[in-house]
Formats: C-alpha cells, structure tokens, sequence
C-alpha cells in the first residue's frame, strides 16, 4: 500500500486571482506530474487534500473541481500563513506537492431527485463549487439548484464567470449578495444569512449545503430551522488545523469526531449536539 | 510454550546475546532511569520502578523522518524503517505495553501508519512483572491492567529472587525464546503458580483506584462544567503529562531545510496542552486557553478513544501525576468527574 504521508507532485497548469487584497484567494488548476496517478486517483466532491511544498510545509484544502471535471484538480487558496504564501507565489508550469484524496464527502448519491440549495460565503463557495459542477455534470439526477452566495464586496466574489455563466444556462437559479452597496450592483445588498430568508426555498424535498465564516454558518443555521428544515437535511464542512490528514496527529477533533477522517463533511445532525464544532 | 528460568547470573550474558539485534533496556541517566539502545549488557539497570520517559520512543520516536528531498529535485526519498532492523526491548513494565497495544488500534485504524507499524512489526517485547507497585500513584488495576499484565507483550518476566521467571505469550516470544534457549534451564515445578499468587499480592498493593465506569458517557456531559476551570488553574502548560504518557501519541509534521537545499519533513511529539496545537493560520484558535486543552486531554483519553477503539487511553503508570510539576493529579480531576452533578 502506498505511504499515506508521501505527496504527489502537481504541475500548475493555469493560477489565477479571483480576489484581490492582503488574503486573496488564487485557483490553481493542476495535473499530476506522473500521468500515471490519474489511473488510481478518485474523489467525490467534498475530499480535500494536503496541499504544500517540501521545506514550507502542507496544509489541507478542499479539492474545488468535481471529478466529472477531467484531467484536472483545483484548488482555491487563500494567502493566510506561511505555506499559502509561498503557494501563492507559484505560477503556471511550477509544481507544488499533494497528498489525498482525503476525508468523506458529500453523500450526493442519496440526494438524487432531491431539490439542492448551496448557501456560501467568501471562500466557503470552494467546497460547494464541486457540488454544483457535479449536479451539472448529471442534471438529470437532480432537482433544482439554487445557489445562493455572498462576499463583503463584489470584488471579494470567487468564481464570478462561473455564476453568471450557470444563471445564464439554465442549470440554476443564481442569488448573489454583498455586504455594503456598490454603485451598478443588480443584486441583494445585505448578509447572506438574510439574502437565504429573501430567497426563502422550501425545505420540501430539499437538502441544504452551506459553507462560509462561522457567524455567517450560525445565523444560516436558525434560518434553515425558521424555515422548516430539519437538521438531517442541513450539511456543512468543518476546518480545523490539520498536520496527517488521516486520524493520527490528534488536532482536529470537535469531541469524538475527526475532521479529516469523519469530514469534513457533516451533517448538522451530526454536530448540533457537540460544542466544539463551533468554537 | 513451557516455561523457562533465567539465573540472574545468566542475564548478563543473556543481553550479550540479543546485542545482535537492536537492544533497549532501561538504564540510568544521571537521576532517572531511561529506555536506550545498550551495546554493553552492564549498561542494563534492571532493578527499577519504571522509567521516566515511557519506552513509546523506540517504536514512537520524539522525532523521526517521514521523507527527505532535495530543493529543486521532485523526488522525495521516503524513510526506510527496516534499517533499524530488529529490535528488542528488555525489561519494560506491563503497563508500557498494554500502552502499545492501545496506540496500536489508532495507527492501524483506516489508513495504517507504515512507520509505526513496521517498527512494531520488527520489534519485541520482554516484560518485567512489578513485584510491588513502583509508585505510589500506580493505578493500573482500574484501567484493566495488572502489575503482572501481559497484554502487548511477547515474554513476561517475573523475578523470583535468584532468577527470573520466563513465559513465553505469543510467537514472536517463543522465537526470542528459542535464541536465549543457551541461557535458560527449565522452571521450577509450581512457579507459575507462585508468580500468579504474587500478582494478586501486587495486585493488593496497588494504593490507587477510580472506578471508570461511566466516565466514557458522561465526560461530553459536563462540557461547561467548572470542574475544568478548576482542574486547569494551576497548569502551566508545560505538557508534560502528555509528552511522558505512554498512550499519549500527537504529533507535528515540519519541515526542515538543512544546507544546500537538503531537507527532510519529520514529524514530531506534539501537545493537545499547547495553545499552538490547535491554533489556525487565522489567528483564531478553537481551544483557546488551558481550560479548553485540559477538558480535551482528559475526554480525549477517557471518553473520545473509547468510543472510537474501545478502550480507555489511559494504563495507570502515574507518570502524568508524579512528574507535574504543580501535582495535578488525573485520578483527582477524574473523581471530580465521577461526582460531578
């Protein structure tokens, strides 16, 4: 079996900004260096991976493409510490190292013929963004999508082709927000959380996806329950500091449950009763 | 297998033997007493209580490689484990590898860790009963050990006053056996016997208990509790407990670039007592002071590992509770768990 702690080398096939500022977020389109790992490499939307360079470090991230999308993986990052920096510095035709696929993912098998709300904001649109290319990628299987995303400002908006693209087509039915008004801005002015209740889906054969800053993820919460879904229709990602990425190093527990082997993905059900999933 | 005796007289030569292989046994370091790798049989110091650092080093090292590289070259050279060849360690108490039997199921739970496993894959285990219980603070027997136990080991010592008792307990034991075979006579008629009536008698002298049952359910219970802030007042933070606990097995994974871009990523023990432990590249840290650590290091051990692997990760050695130096005490903060309401 290979050794869960040796990374594959990636090469950069595209970086680009999708946010400017201090913590900017940069998406790198990769494929693996030895073609080869392609034959054994599968994830489902949701997996992350241990992302970094030998002599800085590895952090995990979510993979931000869907596996319906081939011959690559993305990764949006966002520049916080040391090895985020140093990845940000890399551009098309470097290569930087990966170790995954890891954690569960999405249970987007049961959620067939189910109706599909993704409630995200700033960063947190990159977990969902697999969720949304795949449900594309197998339209049929699905009900409808509503997305429904924010940022502080229209320039702190990831993935903006992306959106207008997906209302444009058809595939879903796009809500937008930002924090404070900006002249020539179309869309909902106001928190997210608030822009959920505007849009006000019904829980009826639904399942909601939400992803973003933890006061944004509490307030999206009592939103979800005011309108009337249950906490087993309700999922979400958790992130804590991680260093193996498979249930050795002991960090990211919240009570019993291993971020990076039980999650990321969680339902609310799953975590209401544990305190540490939101501290 | 049956069982052996080892004179006294002979053990000096029996160690001369397993110097082929790589040889641990305690020894003293300045003031305290350490498990090490010995050349020289004479080096061994086999009339202890039990050692300061717990023997979890040999197959859990403070610090170990996981890969080198070379900046600039993609290939990255994983450690080999095999090299340190076969090893064994002489003479650790019964609770050190009821230790490792329980560490055992996180690293081989889902993906399994290739360097742990191979070291303990490569390495036995030969027990030394406590006669008496070597501290004051031992509290095996409530964890579901004995100061006779044999679980996780491969022989079992008992000492008899003029020899040792040898029982082999699992296959790798009697291969050990069967290479000390020049060095053993056979045992006395009964003396299993014998060494059974002295296990209940250390047993018996076991000062220390707490009753665990229920403490697995209740510990997420008491979440708020102020049970914590008081148990963590006098912490220091040092991590201690942790660092010297034989279940205790969190490590960091670094970096380290040497000269010429030579560097190898290793990993390291690590401290669910240190802020930096959980603290996010954001600033934000989840478990915020030592309130937060202490209650994660007590559930942790007696209420998130049993629900995972079923067994508590605590083995009664009492080193967290004879090595803190401001005497906070497990068994103290458990009671307080116990009657908490």
């Amino acid at each position: 079996m290979k050794n869960p702690y040796i990374p594959y080398e990636v090469k950069i096939l595209d970086a680009r900004y999708e946010t400017p500022g201090d913590r900017c977020i940069k998406t790198f389109k990769v494929t693996f260096a030895d073609e080869k790992v392609w034959d054994t490499w599968s994830h489902l939307p949701g997996q992350c991976a241990m992302v970094g360079i030998p002599g800085v470090g590895e952090s995990m991230f979510c993979i931000s493409s869907s596996p319906t999308e081939k011959g690559y993986l993305r990764f949006s990052i966002m520049k916080m510490g040391k090895n985020t920096t140093a990845l940000h510095e890399l551009e098309a035709g470097d290569s930087f190292y990966v170790r995954g696929p890891l954690g569960n993912n999405f249970p987007l098998e049961e959620w067939k013929g189910k109706n599909i709300i993704t409630i995200g904001g700033g960063i947190g649109q990159a977990p969902l963004r697999p969720v949304i290319q795949w449900i594309r990628d197998n339209r049929e299987d699905y009900g409808e999508l509503t997305v429904i995303y924010g940022a502080r400002t229209s320039a702190d908006h990831c993935f903006k082709d992306e959106f207008e693209e997906l209302n444009s087509c058809g595939d879903a039915c796009c809500h937008l927000a930002i924090d404070v008004e900006e002249e020539g801005w179309p869309h909902f002015v106001g928190f997210v959380p608030q822009l959920l209740m505007e849009v006000s889906p019904s829980p009826e054969n639904a399942i909601a996806v939400t992803c973003g800053p933890p006061i944004m993820i509490k307030f999206v919460l009592q939103n979800l329950e005011k309108l009337g879904f249950t906490p087993d229709q309700v999922y979400t990602t958790l992130e804590n500091r991680m260093k193996c990425g498979i249930g050795k190093c002991g960090r990211c527990n919240v009570g019993h449950l291993y971020v990076c082997k039980d999650g990321p993905v969680f339902s609310y059900a799953q975590i209401k009763d544990i305190p540490e999933a939101f501290a | 297998m049956a069982a052996k005796k080892l004179s006294k007289e002979k053990v000096q030569e029996a160690l001369q033997e397993l110097t082929k292989f790589r040889l641990i046994a305690p020894a003293k370091s300045d003031e305290v007493v350490i498990f090490k790798q010995i050349t020289d049989p004479g080096e061994a110091f086999l009339d202890y209580g039990n050692s300061t650092v717990p023997p979890k080093k040999v197959v859990f090292p403070q610090t170990e490689t996981l890969f080198r590289f070379q900046r600039g070259n993609p290939e990255l050279r994983e450690k080999n484990v095999e090299e340190e060849g076969t090893t064994v360690i002489f003479g650790l108490r019964p609770c050190d590898a009821r230790a490792m039997s329980i560490v055992d199921r996180l690293f081989s739970w889902d993906f399994e860790d290739p360097y742990y496993l191979k070291r303990r894959e490569l390495t036995t285990l030969v027990g030394l009963a406590c006669n008496e219980p070597p501290s004051i603070n031992c509290f095996c027997t409530s964890l579901g050990g004995s100061p006779f136990g044999k679980e996780g080991l491969d022989i079992l010592l008992t000492d008899m006053g003029d020899h040792y008792l040898v029982q082999a307990l699992t296959e790798k034991g009697e291969k050990l056996q069967d290479i000390l075979s020049a060095h053993l006579e056979d045992a006395p008629a009964e003396e299993e016997k014998k060494a059974e009536e002295m296990a209940a008698q250390a047993e018996g002298k076991i000062a220390r208990s707490i009753n665990t049952e229920g403490i697995p359910e209740k510990l997420p219970t008491l979440w708020e509790h102020e049970l914590w802030k008081k148990a963590s007042a006098a912490c220091l933070g040092c991590g201690i407990c942790t660092f010297l606990c034989p279940t205790c097995h969190c490590f960091d994974i670094q970096d380290e670039v040497e000269e010429m871009g030579e560097g190898r990523r290793a990993r390291m023990w690590d401290s669910c007592m240190f802020s930096e432990y959980t603290l996010h590249a954001s600033g934000h840290n989840p478990r915020p002071t030592r309130r937060e650590r202490t209650r994660n290091r007590i559930s942790h051990k007696y209420s998130y590992y049993p629900k995972r692997f079923e067994v508590i990760a605590c083995v009664g050695c009492g080193r967290c509770i004879n090595l803190c130096p401001v005497n906070i005490d497990i068994l103290e903060i458990l009671e307080q768990v116990v009657d908490a309401s």
